[in-house]
């Protein structure tokens, strides 16, 4: 994994402060939720779904639903003179940002191509409108980018509809897409989740890649910890609404330092495959704009005491980049691979 | 009641009882041709061998479209296959038709689960309305009887009757619906449940708590289950053998664990280097698997189905080779004329940085 290079200083893609959003009239989904990401570095998005990741990432994108409200917080994208304020922005401001300078692919690619247009057809649309080339530029540019994603034939592909192509291949068409206006931020929500385990590290390989080639930053939206444990520098835990613990990922997965964290390891993908148990985290995550006084995992958490519960949990910063929304997190190593198996709720 | 299961390292199957499931030599095409016993571009099922035992776990796995689902279309009788037999206890359940199909479908001994549940359950019917459903059709039990069914099928699932039978399927949690459709399945006391897919649309927590039911069930009801999956790690808890399908042909089987440590197709080792995983050992790169860019084209018929994606592929694999039992454990099925040797020639491949230049 490289580090964000030696030009100092380091920059930043994307900064997240004290972000509030709120759904449905004023349940409140995602709260105080706060990162960066630098310039070339890729963090993964980690929580069960109701966590708030992909409302963070919509927020991010300026797509929330249709009930749903930025009631606090701010989103930056870029540093310096290219800073653009994400929060409240006009429709003029969204248009040099979406699709220019944030990129995004989903979960089902199928459902974000016209069906009735050919995927080069759909590209290059993007390439003329965004990027102002001419159409013969425009289709040139349209079959390298198809290229550089790793499509055989990308001439031929370039004149074929979605449904002539498979899930595979759609998710590299969306990804050419995402990327051919040179974004600096690249948001991957459940772009791998649909496919099977080959096509699925090939894509990650991709953004890997791309990555490298094209400076992106990424955030990388997942429920597996096991895909970001092989292709984030660092990693975010969402639960509840919150950030529960951030790091570099490495750290974070040898050395968890929120129950929470812990338990999810317990019910990834881990390790060796002779060493298999399937455990269950007890209990519902709580739902969305649910009041707890305290911190949001104590009910299902096996190190819960009294104080947890009383009054709010402040984010820990534990020093080296990581922080932990845990009384326990500067005392108690939590030593991963804990039984977490409890009684099947009723 | 416990969630947490260590499964044994071996499944000792007390000296073979016979197959609850036996299928052999079966191919399903969708589009057959009029004349001949060729089986056209519709080939979904190519000679297909499987047997499942009572009370065994069987995980299938393999990418789109290669023949897991139609394997189980044509077990309950929604397909017709083009050869072989289908035996379900002693009996040809392939050759069945009419109104002898339409019984045995209505008995209600194979069920299946599907993937999404909230696309599979009406959302128009109340959840009693949805377990009873399979009972009404086998129609087999008094009214009370199915009444009192119902019941104990939502407490086998984990569900309290009184909290959810008026509920409709919107109503419930994902987890929860999920239960739902493993009672229903569940309701006529089957003897084998197939499940198609039935964790991928779950978050990681919900998914064990289904696999962890899927395993009580088991041995609760002497049920064989057949789990169809392309993620290979909720398997691996769970199943006692897996089959690995590849374009319609079945390339690999046996004991779980020994499958995915050790495989013996290539293309199983595709998968199994593929999966994400965070204790990064040293296993296989994905990249050490896959043909060099400037390997030779394979024509379309007759050879090993797997040779275009293949690196160890030569002449030999101009013919499709049968599946046959690897030598020192028999209990092991691959479809490879390499199956003992290919990992030899892994470490000379000299191809390792071919990625470095895209």
């Amino acid at each position: 994994m490289s580090s964000p290079s030696e030009e100092n200083p380091v920059r930043t893609t994307l900064e997240v402060a004290d972000l509030q959003v709120s759904v449905a009239g004023g349940l409140v989904a995602v709260q105080d939720v706060s990162f960066e990401i630098r310039r070339g570095e890729s963090v993964g998005l980690v929580g069960e779904s109701g966590s708030g990741k992909t409302l963070t990432c919509r927020a991010i994108l300026g797509l929330l639903p249709a009930t749903g409200r930025i009631d606090g917080g701010r989103i930056v994208l870029g540093d310096g003179a290219d800073a653009v304020e994400l929060t409240g922005a006009r429709r003029s401001t969204w248009d040099q940002v979406r699709a220019v300078r944030i990129g995004a692919v989903f979960q089902d690619p199928a459902s974000y191509l016209n069906p009735s247009l050919t995927v080069g057809h759909q590209l290059a649309e993007q390439l003329r409108v965004k990027g102002s080339l001419s159409r013969r530029a425009a289709h040139d540019r349209a079959v390298e980018l198809f290229d550089e994603v790793g499509l055989h034939d990308p001439a031929g592909v370039f004149h074929q509809y979605p449904h002539q192509l498979s899930g595979g291949m759609l998710q590299r068409v969306l990804i050419a897409i995402a990327v051919s206006c040179e974004p600096e931020l690249l948001i991957a929500d459940e772009a791998t989740t649909a496919l099977d385990v080959v096509i699925q590290a090939e894509i990650l390989a991709l953004l890997r890649r791309l990555r490298d080639t094209h400076g992106l930053s990424l955030l990388l939206v997942t429920h597996d910890l096991a895909v970001v444990a092989e292709s984030c520098d660092r990693i975010l835990v969402m639960y509840g609404g919150q950030v529960v613990e951030s790091g570099p990922t490495d750290q974070v997965l040898r050395d968890p330092r929120h129950p929470y964290t812990q338990a999810l390891m317990g019910v990834a993908t881990i390790g060796s495959w002779h060493r298999r148990r399937l455990d269950v985290i007890p209990g519902q995550p709580p739902a969305a704009g649910e009041e707890m006084p305290g911190c949001r995992f104590a009910p299902r958490c096996a190190h819960a005491t009294a104080a947890c519960e009383s009054g709010p949990v402040p984010v820990a910063d534990l020093g080296g980049d990581r922080t932990s929304r845990c009384v326990l997190a500067g005392h108690l190593s939590l030593s991963p691979r804990v039984t977490t198996g409890q009684e099947v709720p009723a | 009641m416990t969630t947490t299961q260590e499964r044994p390292l071996t499944t000792a199957t007390t000296p073979d009882p016979p197959p609850l499931l036996s299928v052999r030599g079966l191919s399903v095409s969708y589009a057959p041709p009029r004349k001949g016993t060729h089986l056209g571009t519709g080939a979904a099922l190519v000679e297909a061998d499987l047997d499942i035992r009572p009370g065994e776990i069987v995980g299938i796995v393999g990418e789109t479209g290669s023949g897991k689902t139609t394997l189980a279309r044509a077990t309950v009788g929604l397909v017709a296959p083009a050869a072989g037999t289908i035996e379900f206890a002693g009996e040809d359940i392939g050759g069945l038709r009419g109104r002898a199909r339409r019984a045995f479908r209505r008995s209600g001994q194979v069920q299946l689960v599907f993937q999404d549940p909230l696309r599979s359950l009406d959302p128009d019917l109340t959840v009693a309305d949805i377990v009873r459903e399979p009972l009404d059709i086998a129609g087999t039990l008094s009214r009370t009887e199915r009444h009192e069914r119902v019941r104990e099928s939502l407490r086998l699932v984990g569900l309290e009757p009184d909290e959810v039978l008026q509920r409709r399927p919107r109503q419930l949690s994902g987890g929860q619906r999920q239960r739902v459709s493993l009672a229903r399945a569940i309701s006529t006391r089957p003897r084998l449940l197939y499940c198609d897919e039935p964790v991928s649309a779950l978050d990681v927590s919900n998914r064990n708590l289904v696999l962890n039911l899927l395993e009580q069930l088991r041995t609760e009801l002497d049920l064989a289950v057949v789990i169809i999956a392309h993620d290979l790690s909720s398997l691996a808890g769970i199943a006692d053998r897996v089959a690995v399908f590849y374009r319609g042909r079945i390339v690999e089987q046996g004991p779980i664990r020994a499958v995915l440590e050790h495989p013996a197709h290539p293309y199983t080792a595709l998968l199994t280097a593929s999966a994400p995983s965070i204790g990064d050992e040293d296993r296989l790169r994905p990249d050490q698997l896959k043909p060099a860019p400037d390997a030779r084209v394979w024509p379309a018929d007759g050879v090993c189905v797997f040779a275009q994606r293949c690196p160890f592929a030569h002449d030999a694999c101009a013919d499709q080779p049968a599946p046959a039992p690897l030598p020192d454990t028999p209990a092991r099925l691959a479809a490879c004329h390499d199956a003992v040797t290919w990992r030899d020639r892994l470490s000379a491949r000299p191809h390792e940085d071919r990625k470095a230049t895209p």
